[in-house]
């Protein structure tokens, strides 16, 4: 099956002429749009032609041209192909770029990143202040001619490892010389650890005043982390509490950064494949799913058919063990310590024996190839998971079930706890099981379908409150649902081979652009690769589920009480290998 | 009644602990052993699993599939009077996929003529940098290079594993990854028999 073709659905160039251009580039599509009507043309694009789901925002450095582009991804929450819109502007210093989160205010932390990594300012952008990389820090380095600590060549393979390999370490060969840049009057005994002025500037423009007349209190500010022990990895939070309630918030993140886009930028297109793994380290199929799949879209082939297959098996199985450690986890945070959560993690294990005997490791799995798969599924594994899907998991889940869902305690805490309603998500770009248990059935796998998703007969999981109950059992019909279309997929699975190309270490890739997009578990997972024909990307980017769910969880939490803080945070179900990248 | 789903979910609690004693009770009955015995473990792991699941490293250990893989070793096969005869031929593939480029090698060069021999003269692979990724065994177009199984190699030093530290004999691939041997073994046989006939046929 053929990835359906992106068809432009709108004439940007017709309502808008002398804004609007098609971009001509071989393998690009879209439009460009001059800068000085970025905004208003981004507001039709919303309000006339009904793409209200900003979902990437993505910067470019064409550096040979002189260029910086800011790439925009908009669908319709009703479904269907997207739009593609950009901006072009010198790469000149301040490259400045209006910013459009007034028109959808998921774009906060993505520009923010795209500050923060390629240095481009968006004017208008209330609070610009680096996201991933520390204050202080100095450059942006995805930029193209910005060079990593222990930089080698601007691409491997690299030539000192074969035919004259003599091992060295990399420390003894740049140990911080000459391409680590520190500010001008930078001094390493004086390093104050960082300058977070701006965060509390930008936490007191979000503190509610008090109103007049109304007693006056003290508000406090309370940094959760960046080792709270209910966290999904090393996130900070601040927040300003007035008594116990949320006045004020502002996550702080980055622990965990470690470019991978820029790692991504120097492997070849294949290597890039098992770094994917460690994105969403919980999912790493749906990683591979995502990346092989804008890949392919570009290398324009098509999949093995058997393994279109093993993918949605693989896909599916590890959205099922992801919903059930969401679950474990949110008990935990809750203050269910580790029962339920070992529970979840007795299936997760049974699933993950599956991964580590078809794909040779538990969690990097590393399995999928461009055109298909690794290697096939061994009889006795097949076996296994037909047992696992037709008997032991729709038991187990509804074990779950009993032994969770009824708990009076637990209802207490989760019913009528509001999380976010369908506008706010939407506003806020968020994707996923957190979207869809506000009442918005959107699912890519219907919505946008990729793979062989549209042979299948499933429906997609709805929840109306958008309170945490709901958000919490969308999980369990979900899982559901993936158990559904596992018996389907492994009734139908085809024989045959599992990969259309042949094994070649280092793909041909056309030029061009692609964006890819998958439902991971926990949200839209996307891939944005553009390539110049030479082995490796020239701009490789991920919009990750969790980083952009995120941007919500400042309006989520505003209001709630501190106690529930830690439960709503655990409803995005956020991954820091994922967020922080 | 307040409660009421509590102890709903008590019960499952309850029946899991119970679970534990009931599976012991009844393998100990079939005179069995479930615990240090590769058939308990693997029932541990199975679709019926009840009860404890865990599995007491370093006591007992998970037997791992055959795919499974862990850092990468260099393959051998067995000459006359025990030569180690050295199946890689330092083309150098493996050094160029691996995705963290953590493996150098050294390729030998004739001394007389300067053309290189298909033999490395060292070979190295960093073991903390490798990502375990499969890479190497993957595109190693002379299965030369393949995983291994063995994944206690904690130690106080860097691992960086030089030619004769990731050398080990073809027997012991074969122990690790029979289904895989067999097949490289059957392939290699077939491309032989298919040029003997071929040189045959020539020579007619
Ligand atoms: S191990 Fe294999 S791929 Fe690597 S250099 Fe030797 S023969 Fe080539
Ligand atoms: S397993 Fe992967 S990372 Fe390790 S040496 Fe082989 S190719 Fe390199």
């Amino acid at each position: 099956m053929a990835t359906p073709v992106q068809t432009q659905t709108v004439d940007l160039v017709a309502r808008f002429p002398g804004m609007v251009t098609a971009d001509a580039r071989p393998g690009y599509t879209g439009f460009i749009v001059n800068k000085e009507n970025l905004v208003e043309v981004a507001t039709a694009i919303r309000d006339e032609f009904g793409f209200d789901l900003l979902t990437a925002v993505t910067g470019v450095d064409y550096l040979a041209e002189n260029k910086m582009e800011v790439v925009y991804h908009a669908y319709k929450t009703t479904g269907g192909p997207g739009l593609v819109f950009r901006v072009q502007v010198e790469r000149v210093d301040p490259v400045e770029v209006p910013s459009l989160i007034n028109i959808w205010p998921g774009v906060d932390f993505q520009e923010r990143e795209a500050w923060d990594l390629l240095g481009i300012k968006f004017t208008g952008h209330p609070d610009l202040r680096r996201i991933l990389m520390w204050e202080g820090y100095e450059g942006h380095p995805l930029r193209k001619d910005w060079k990593e600590p222990f930089f080698e060549e601007e691409a491997k393979p690299f030539k000192s490892r074969w035919p004259d390999g003599q091992h060295t370490f990399a420390e003894n060969k740049n140990p911080f010389r000459d391409n680590l840049k520190f500010p001008a009057d930078f001094d390493p005994e004086k390093f104050e650890v960082v300058n977070e002025d701006g965060l509390y500037a930008s936490l007191e423009r979000h503190t509610m005043k008090n109103e007049e007349g109304s007693l006056n209190t003290d508000h406090i500010v309370v940094n959760m982390g960046p080792h709270h022990p209910s966290t999904h990895g090393v996130l900070r939070v601040a927040v300003t509490l007035d008594g116990e309630t949320i006045i004020g918030l502002k996550p702080v993140m980055g622990y965990l950064h470690r470019n991978h886009d820029k790692i991504g930028e120097r492997n070849t297109y294949l290597q890039v494949i098992p770094y994917t793994d460690r994105l969403d380290y919980f999912n790493s199929m749906s990683n591979n799913f995502g990346y092989v799949t804008t890949v392919e879209k570009l290398m324009k082939i098509q999949v093995a058919e058997r393994a279109e297959y093993i993918r949605v098996i693989m896909a599916e199985l590890s959205r099922i063990q992801n919903h059930l450690i969401f679950i474990g986890m949110l008990m935990n945070d809750l203050g269910t310590m580790y029962t339920p959560s070992l529970y979840a993690f007795e299936e997760r294990e049974l699933v993950l024996d599956i991964f580590e005997a078809v794909s040779g490791a538990r969690m990097m799995c590393n399995y999928f190839r461009f055109g298909g798969v690794v290697r096939d599924i061994p009889d006795y594994v097949m076996q296994k998971i037909k047992d696992l899907v037709l008997e032991r998991l729709p038991a187990k889940t509804d074990e779950m079930e009993r032994f969770l869902n009824e708990n009076e305690i637990l209802v207490a805490r989760l019913k009528g706890i509001h999380v976010l309603n369908a506008e706010d998500a939407i506003k806020y770009s968020v994707t996923g099981p957190v979207l869809r248990a506000t009442g918005v059935p959107y699912d890519l796998r219907r919505a946008d379908p990729y793979s062989i998703y549209d042979r299948f007969d499933f429906d997609v999981a709805v929840r109306q409150n958008g309170d945490m109950m709901d958000n919490y059992l969308i999980r369990f019909d979900e899982i559901r649902q993936s158990l559904r279309i596992l018996e389907q997929a492994l009734k139908q699975i085809p024989q045959g081979p599992i990969n259309s190309q042949k094994p070649q270490y280092q793909v041909r890739v056309p030029a061009g652009e692609a964006y890819g997009r998958i439902e991971s578990p926990k949200g839209e997972l996307a891939f944005y690769v553009v390539s110049n024909g030479k082995p490796n990307p020239y701009r490789y980017h991920v919009r990750p589920a969790s980083f952009v769910n995120l941007t919500a969880v400042e309006s989520m939490c505003i209001g709630s009480k501190i106690a529930d803080f830690v439960a709503l945070l655990a409803m995005l179900d956020i991954v820091m290998g994922e967020l922080d990248r | 009644m307040y409660g009421k789903g509590i102890l709903k979910g008590l019960s499952v609690t309850w029946k899991r602990f119970w679970d534990t004693y009931t599976e012991d009770i009844s393998w100990m009955l079939r005179g069995k052993k479930r615990y240090n015995t590769e058939e308990g473990i693997r029932h541990r792991s199975s679709k019926d699993t009840k009860g404890i699941f865990t599995v007491q490293y370093p006591e007992e250990q998970l037997i791992v599939p055959e795919e499974f893989r862990y850092v990468p070793f260099l393959v051998y096969d067995e000459g006359a009077d025990g030569k180690k005869e050295i199946r890689c031929t330092s083309c150098g593939i493996c050094s160029k996929v691996c995705p963290p480029q953590c493996i150098w090698i050294v390729r030998t060069n004739d001394p007389s003529t300067g053309r290189p021999v298909p033999v490395p003269t060292n070979f190295y692979v960093d073991m903390d940098i490798c990502m375990n990724c499969g890479f190497c065994a993957e595109y190693c177009p002379f299965d030369a290079i393949k995983m291994d199984h063995d994944f206690d190699i904690a130690s106080y030093d860097r691992n960086v594993y030089n030619l004769d530290k990731l050398l080990k004999p073809a027997k012991y691939y074969a122990e690790i990854r029979p289904e895989n041997y067999t097949r490289e073994e059957e392939a290699r046989k077939a491309k032989e028999a298919a040029k003997a006939a071929k040189a045959e046929a020539a020579a007619a």
